[in-house]
Formats: structure tokens, sequence, C-alpha cells
């Protein structure tokens, strides 16, 4: 490397962490390997799906950080989670509409930083929108960091506060790590869902700004080494009668990607499996995030309605019939025991993120 | 003429390196700043061309440097000699790097070094008495040879290295020299500079130095113990490393600890981090005057992160920390108390509890029907449901929450053979966890209950038969706990005792005698209780021995309500 960049002195100081591999033989190697090409081969098929709206990829840069994004009748979101995520760094947006017909499409017309895909095909059976990204990642996020988000979710990382995502990204370059978690808490307003309209423009934390802070079941998934992390109001509030069915919350956001990686199931996991061990295994803490997942405003109510009329989620639209059951009780998620957010150092203290070695 | 010269080697951030070369040239340093080869001509040009206004900046002949090889030693060399031949007036050389940032007024740093005119800043240690390298490569950093790049050729240096122990090939020191480490950064007298650099011997150095791993933090620490009268073995470079031997990087918000480090220079700066660059650039008045360096608190900041990064924060499961079993360092986060039994042989004694030690106390956190949270709560700390389907669907995750959740205030819950018995392995094997057991109080429950006897009968059998098994797991020699077992015969004997030592353990309260004791359930007739299950032909044998008329124990005594000991 360079006479600036690495490791020094106390270079064979460090305690022995351990970067074992999910230690498998190589038939299973083998097999991951060919679920990996599948992916590929089945995004490059599915982004015949894509119609180019607006392209201005020719505008991104090397080293840019990049969002991609896939949506339908969001455009309410759309100027708080802009604003949020230039604010934060990012330089280039990439956004699948998925049908959208509230005018998402002309909203984000002429913005130099956007660029758009359109497509009426079915979110279900493009993986529930991970083909559609992983090709468009493939084909533009070669050798980039790249955050995949969901509209309704704001990235949140150590010390976001005062430095850029670039600070967090570089970081992660000079230590060599590839991947980066965020697991998905959910955010609540306090009383019934619907009782504060949300308006176009406004950071949805003021109205949702409250979270479970100690409610989750982790379970390690020995096939792909990734975290399997249940909970939070979802879990608490729709699923009492099934915990096992609730949502999963692990999730992998930020990867600088290479055009061999593939997302397997939404951001929960990905191939190579390497990317997935963003844990420490042996006590210690590596560095992660949150996703402030902001679903619970009042524009739920007719999403979900709409969602169970599509059928186009995850097993069947389970987490929507769940909802809908509730829904119709009007429930308030909040309890005594729900934690008010303030910021990231919060959650650190709370122990949903950790610093890890960054300080 | 300046008397400090700074020799800048630099490889990115160009722009940023530029900026601090103007700074140490306006402060009347002349600096000579080497380029990495790797850096493309065209980026060199423009970045050469942008200091030209600039007579005391030099620019050096330029070196591949790449980490743990010789390049940099060459460059540092080769820049250092220009900086001696080039500004006869230096009487200091500094060696820094392109992401350093000085922090004090240059002129501070002159005048601290006009001050020690004979004083070597250089960190130099001999190999066996620095704690850094344990494990690793550290008297074979010197004594073995390193001629393939760790970093490109990663399998044929690891190879070799194992090739030459094997053969037991052993590099032999030049003139007998003492290998010594330290920190890159130095700070070095003219004097013993250029004795390094005009030493007849070396050639012969220079040789053996190329085949060592790391040389940059050994050939002019090992070098200058040969010339320097008077070495102090600190840097004047503030420097921090992780766990990984990767420099932290200082960023915006550390301002303030900057500030105050009294440091002079500090690396590496986060190319980005205009404040900092900002604020220690354009300032002329520095806030620091005349302070020796004092790191302390980056210091503690940098080794908290690096602990956080090793070791976690224990009784912590989360997304980026899930150990393996045994790996934990605390199963759980914080003490707790285990109570089985007790609340059979007493009436209310979670009230009790909770007067005498003021702690959070629940009831049977593991109960089928519901989790008994304290105060009939639905919910507790961190959000936590009282669905025993929760529960059960991970019991370990709900105790390590539930522990976590409340921590610093101490939690305690009643268990007995009624329960969910998954968890007891968990807290069996916990050091956090402290277990009480009165064995065979389950039976009291049923002794006041109205029910067919027959149906006792089978309750009896069941519950004895999985507080036995239960009891095997406490004993077992994997348990952690502290775990103590009475029979329940053992325990009326003399109640007071055992509940004052586990109330001493639990220590919230100040050390008092107890004055009030929890009032027992009334054991009348319990002997014949017992034997008439006996006589059922199922033995109760988990409470000990109860004589079948007074249904007290043995030594048998009228009972004394409430007690009072002194």
């Amino acid at each position: 490397m360079s006479p600036d960049g690495m490791g020094r002195l106390y270079y064979e100081s460090a305690p022995p962490i351990k970067e074992v591999g999910v230690g498998l033989g190589l038939w299973d190697s083998y097999r991951m390997r060919l679920r990996r090409k599948r992916r590929i081969i089945r995004a490059v098929r599915k982004s015949r799906e894509l119609t180019p709206v607006q392209d201005n990829t020719n505008r991104i840069r090397r080293g840019d950080i990049l969002l991609v994004c896939t949506m339908r009748n969001e455009q309410i979101r759309l100027p708080y989670f802009l604003q949020y995520y230039r604010d934060m760094g990012i330089n280039h947006f990439l956004f699948v509409d998925n049908g959208s017909t509230d005018g998402t499409v002309p909203y984000l017309t002429g913005m130099p930083d956007v660029s758009v895909w359109y497509t009426n095909a079915s979110y279900k059976r493009a993986t529930f929108g991970v083909d559609w990204m992983n090709y468009l990642k493939r084909k533009y996020a070669h050798g980039h960091w790249v955050l995949v988000v969901d509209p309704d979710e704001f990235f949140i990382y150590p010390f976001c506060d005062t430095r850029p995502i670039r600070g967090l990204t570089d970081w992660l370059d000079n230590s060599s790590i590839r991947s980066f978690s965020a697991m998905l808490l959910d955010m609540y307003p306090k009383g019934p869902i619907d009782q504060q309209p949300y308006r176009a423009g406004q950071d949805p934390l003021e109205i949702a700004n409250w979270f479970d802070s100690g409610n989750y079941t982790i379970k390690r998934n020995w096939k792909f080494g990734n975290l399997w992390i249940q909970g939070g109001p979802r879990s608490r509030v729709f699923f009492t009668d099934a915990p096992e069915k609730a949502p999963a919350l692990n999730k992998i956001p930020l990867v600088k990607w290479d055009r061999k990686y593939a997302y397997e199931s939404s951001t929960h996991m990905l191939l190579p499996r390497g990317l997935n061990l963003v844990y420490d295994e042996w006590g210690g803490e590596k560095a992660s995030g949150a996703l402030l997942h902001t679903k619970f405003l009042d524009t739920f109510h007719a999403k979900a309605e709409e969602e169970l009329q599509r059928k186009q989620h995850y097993s069947a639209s389970v987490e929507y019939v769940a909802y809908a059951e509730s829904l119709n009780d009007n429930p308030d998620l909040w309890c005594k025991w729900s934690e008010k957010y303030i910021n990231w150092r919060q959650l650190e203290i709370l122990g949903l993120m950790s610093k890890g070695n960054w300080a | 003429m300046g008397t400090v010269g700074i020799v800048m080697l630099v490889h990115t951030a160009l722009g940023r390196a530029e900026q601090v070369a103007r700074h140490w040239a306006a402060a009347g340093c002349p600096v000579v700043i080497h380029v990495d080869r790797k850096v493309d001509r065209a980026t060199f040009t423009a970045f050469r061309t942008a200091l030209a206004d600039l007579p005391d900046v030099r620019f050096s002949s330029r070196h591949r440097c790449e980490w743990g090889t010789w390049g940099i030693v060459a460059a540092s060399q080769s820049a250092s000699e220009m900086m001696l031949s080039d500004f006869p007036d230096v009487r200091h050389v500094y060696l820094s790097s392109g992401s350093c940032l000085p922090l004090r007024p240059v002129q501070d740093l002159i005048d601290y070094l006009a001050d020690r005119p004979r004083t070597d800043f250089i960190e130099s240690a001999t190999t066996p008495d620095v704690p850094w390298t344990v494990g690793g490569l550290d008297e074979e950093r010197f004594t073995l040879s390193f001629p393939f790049s760790w970093k490109r050729h990663r399998q044929l240096f690891d190879r070799w290295v194992r090739i030459q122990r094997k053969l037991g090939l052993k590099r032999k020191m030049p003139n007998g020299i003492v290998p010594h480490m330290g920190s890159q950064w130095w700070c070095l007298t003219r004097q013993t500079l250029s004795a390094i650099l005009e030493d007849p011997d070396r050639d012969l150095y220079d040789r053996f130095f190329k085949r060592v791993w790391i040389p940059d933090e050994s050939y002019f620490q090992t070098l200058a113990r040969l010339y320097s009268s008077n070495i102090e073995s600190r840097s004047l470079t503030l420097s921090k490393f992780d766990f990984q031997g990767k420099p932290h990087i200082f960023y915006d918000d550390h301002l303030q600890l900057l500030r105050r480090s009294d440091c002079f220079v500090a690396r590496k700066i986060w190319p980005h981090a205009d404040r900092l660059y900002e604020a220690f650039l354009t300032d002329p008045a520095g806030t620091m005057k005349g302070a020796e360096p004092n790191p302390g608190k980056i210091d503690r900041i940098f080794a908290k992160a690096v602990d956080r990064r090793t070791r976690g924060r224990p009784g912590l499961y989360m997304q980026s920390r899930f150990p393996h079993e045994g790996w934990e360092n605390g199963v759980t986060s914080g003490q707790y108390s285990v109570f089985e039994g007790f609340s059979d042989l007493f009436e209310d004694f979670e009230g009790w509890l909770t007067k005498v030690t003021g702690t959070r106390v629940h009831g049977h956190l593991f109960a089928t029907e519901r989790v008994e949270f304290a105060e009939g709560q639905t919910v507790m700390n961190g959000a936590l449901s009282d669905s025993t389907l929760h529960r059960d669907y991970n019991p370990q995750a709900f105790l390590t929450s539930l522990i976590w959740n409340a921590r610093g205030e101490r939690q305690c819950f009643q268990f007995g053979p009624g329960d969910a018995q998954d968890i007891d392995w968990i807290f069996a094997k916990d050091p956090n966890a402290q277990v009480s057991v009165i064995s065979g109080a389950w039976a009291v429950p049923l002794f006041k209950s109205n029910r067919n006897f027959a149906d006792l009968r089978k309750e009896a059998a069941q519950l004895q038969k999985i507080e036995a098994e239960h009891l095997k797991v406490l004993r077992s020699p994997y348990a952690k706990a502290r775990i103590r077992i009475w029979t329940m015969a053992e325990f009326i004997e003399n109640p007071m005792e055992p509940l004052q030592t586990i109330i001493d353990e639990i220590g919230n309260r100040s050390r008092r005698r107890l004055t009030e004791a929890p009032k027992m359930a009334d054991l009348t007739g319990f002997g014949q209780f017992l034997q008439n299950l006996k006589n059922q032909g199922m033995h109760p044998y988990l409470m000990g021995d109860f004589a079948v008329e007074r249904g007290l124990s043995k030594g048998d005594r009228p009972k004394r309500k409430p007690y009072l000991v002194r």
C-alpha cells in the first residue's frame, strides 16, 4: 500500500479476531456459487422489464456513493427522502418506479442526480424488486459504495450527525470492510397511527418517533451466514400468536458493490456469503447502523389495503394480512416502555447499533 | 532560515498536503516533499506547480512506497539528505506525512526544539521489551527475510516465513546492532541524522533492512541508538492505532479533543475534515500555549474503541455482536437472582423481597400461562411482551434482553418445576445468576389446594420428576451460577440464616440484620400430606424428612410468627 495508508507498529498486537468464513465444504460452496450466478442471470433477464425514463447515469463519477430504491406511489415521501440523503452525501439516486400513479415520475423529472426506470411488471416475480435492483447495481454500481433502502427507511450510522456518509465509507475502505449492517428499527407514533397527517417534505420522525428498544430475538442462518433478527412493535402487536412469522429486521443496506455480488432476499442477505458476516462472533462488536423505518404514518392504512389487494408481498403478504386484521381496531403501537428517539448515540447506548472500533 | 526542517511523505489527498506544506513554509520551515511514485505524472506535476511559488519547498527523488517495504525508508532517506544539504541552518528534521496536521503554532514547535537542541525524539524500544508484538512476527521481523509483498503476495509471504522457520534460517545482525522498533514518525537532530546517512557501513545496514519486515518502524529507530547522545523515546506526532494496526482517523468532531491534547502534530486527518484544517491552519493564535503534549484523553477514547471492537459489551446480543457459545464475555449483562420454592413456602414473598432489597422482583417469568412481570405489568423494560409465545420463541433472548434492558436495576424472579424448563441451562451456566433453591417446596401449594387426591398425586409425581432433573443441571460441573440448594426441611429449620446470606449477597441495601421475616405458610398437617402421598406409592423425597404428626421438620419446635432474629 502506501506510506500513509496502513498499519504500523501495533500490527501484531491485535488480539486474535478470527475471521472464520461460513465454514462449508466444497460442495456447498459450489452450490452457493451456482445460486449466486442464477441470481445474476435472473437479474439480467428481469432487466428487460425496466424502461429507462430518465437516465443521468453518465453523471456518475468515480467514487460516487449511490442509492438504489424501488417504490410504488410514494411521491409524498420523496421530498424529505431526497433531502435527507442528499444532506448525508449521496451523489446519485437510482429509482425503480413500479407502476406509480401518483405523479412520482413527473416529480423526479429534471433532477440531475436522479435516474429513473419504470416498470409495470410484477414486483413479486422480480423477487420483490431484488432482481431489478441487482441488475441496476451490476450495471452502474460496480466499484461504488451503494445504499439500498426503501422510501420509508432512513439510514443512520455512528457519528452521522457530524460525519457525512463518505466518512463512513472511507473508513470502511480503510478497514477492508465491504458490507455494513443496519438493522430495521420500526418507528411509530404515540396514539393511533392515523392521528397525525403526514405532509410532503415533513420529517416523518416528527410523527413516528417511538420505538421498541429491547425485545429482539436473533438466530443465525447457517446456510447464508447472516443473522435473522425479529421482534419490535410489529412482532409485539401484529404477530402476537405467531412470533416466528414476524418480519425479518436484519439488513445489510450498504455495500461496496462488485458486479459479482447479488442480494438474495430483500437486503437481508447477500451472496457471496462473506458479505453477510457483518457481526463479530468472538465477543467483540463490529460497527453497525440502523434503518429507521417510518412505515407507520397515516398513509399506512391505504397502503396496507392496496398491498392486500395486490398480494405482491412476501409469503402471500402474510404481513399485510396481519396488519389488516389489527388495523380495523386502529391499534396504538405505543406502550409504556416505548422509547422516544433522540439520536444515534441513544441507539448505541441501548445496544441497537455499535460504533465498533470507529472513534 | 528556519532551524526546523519538515520532511513530508505524500501519496494521496495532495490538496491537503499542499495546504499543510504552505503552513509550514509560512512559519519559516523549509519543507522537502516526497511524492509516492505511484502518483501519476500529471497529478505530480500539477502538485509541484501549485507549490512553485515557495522557494523553500523542494521535491526529492521519488520511490515506490508499498506498505511494510523498504520504499518508505528510501523515501525518508533521500528527502532527509536533500533537507540536510539544501538547508544548512536546519537543526532538527521532522518526518511527517501528507495527512499530518500541525495542531499548535509552528513557532511553538520551533521554540520547543530550540530549547532541546541535542534531543532526538524517536520512539525506540527493543523487541523483547514491547508488548505490541506478542505472538506474531516480532523478533522474526529481523531474523527472517521478507522478499515478498504482504499486500500483493500474501500466500508467498506466509509460505516463505514458514519455510524459513522450518529450516531454522536466521539472519545475523550486521555489526551486532541491537534491533529497536517504534513509531515511524520521528524528529532527529542534524547530528544524528547525518551520522546515520553518512555512515561508512550504510550499504551494509541498508542491505540488511531491505529484507526486514516493516523497516520504516525499525531502520532509524535502530540506527539512532548508535549515534544519538540523547534519545527521548517518544514521537512528537500524535498517532493512534486500532486493533488491526491501522491508524485512527481524526474528523471534525475531534476538534476540541485535538485542541486540548497540546500535541504538536496529529495524524491522520480525514482529507474532508474541513473544520479541522480550517481551525488549525488558519487560526494563527492557537489556543494551546507552552504545555507539554498530553494526549491522555485521546488515548482513552481510542483504547475504548479497541475494547468495544474486541471485547464488546457483556450480555449484549445485537446485529453486529452475536458471539458463539462460550465467547460471550458474560452471558448476561448484570447480576440477577432466581428463587425456587420461596414463593411457595412464603406468603407474598415477592412483596417482602422488594421491600428488603429494593430490587425488581418478578413472579414466575417462565410460567406457562403468562409471563408474570412485577406488579402484573403486561410489558416490561424495552417493550418486552408478556406473551409466553414470544418468550418461548427464544427463551434465552428473553432472559438476556430482560437483564440488558434493566441495566442498573437488579432483577429477581421465581422459578419452579411448573415453569417452562428450557431456560434452566442458560442461567445455570451464567456466573451472573444467583440461584437459590428450596427443593420440594412445590408440594406446599398442592397441600394447600382443594383438589382430588388422585390429581394431586399425579401432579406431585410430575413436579418431583421435573425438579429432580433440574437439580441435576444445577449440580452439573458445567453450572457456573452461584447456586444454593436446601431441602425444604432443612430450610424451615432456620430460615433466617439462608435468607440473610442471600440478601447480603444481593447487597443492594446497607448490610443490616433482617428484622422481619417473610410470612411462612402454615404447615400444620403437611407431614401427614406427604405421608398420604407415600401411602399412595408416590415417595416425595426432595423436601427432606418431615415428621407425620406436627407437620414440622424433625427437630420440631413450635412456630413463632413473625420471626425476630438478633
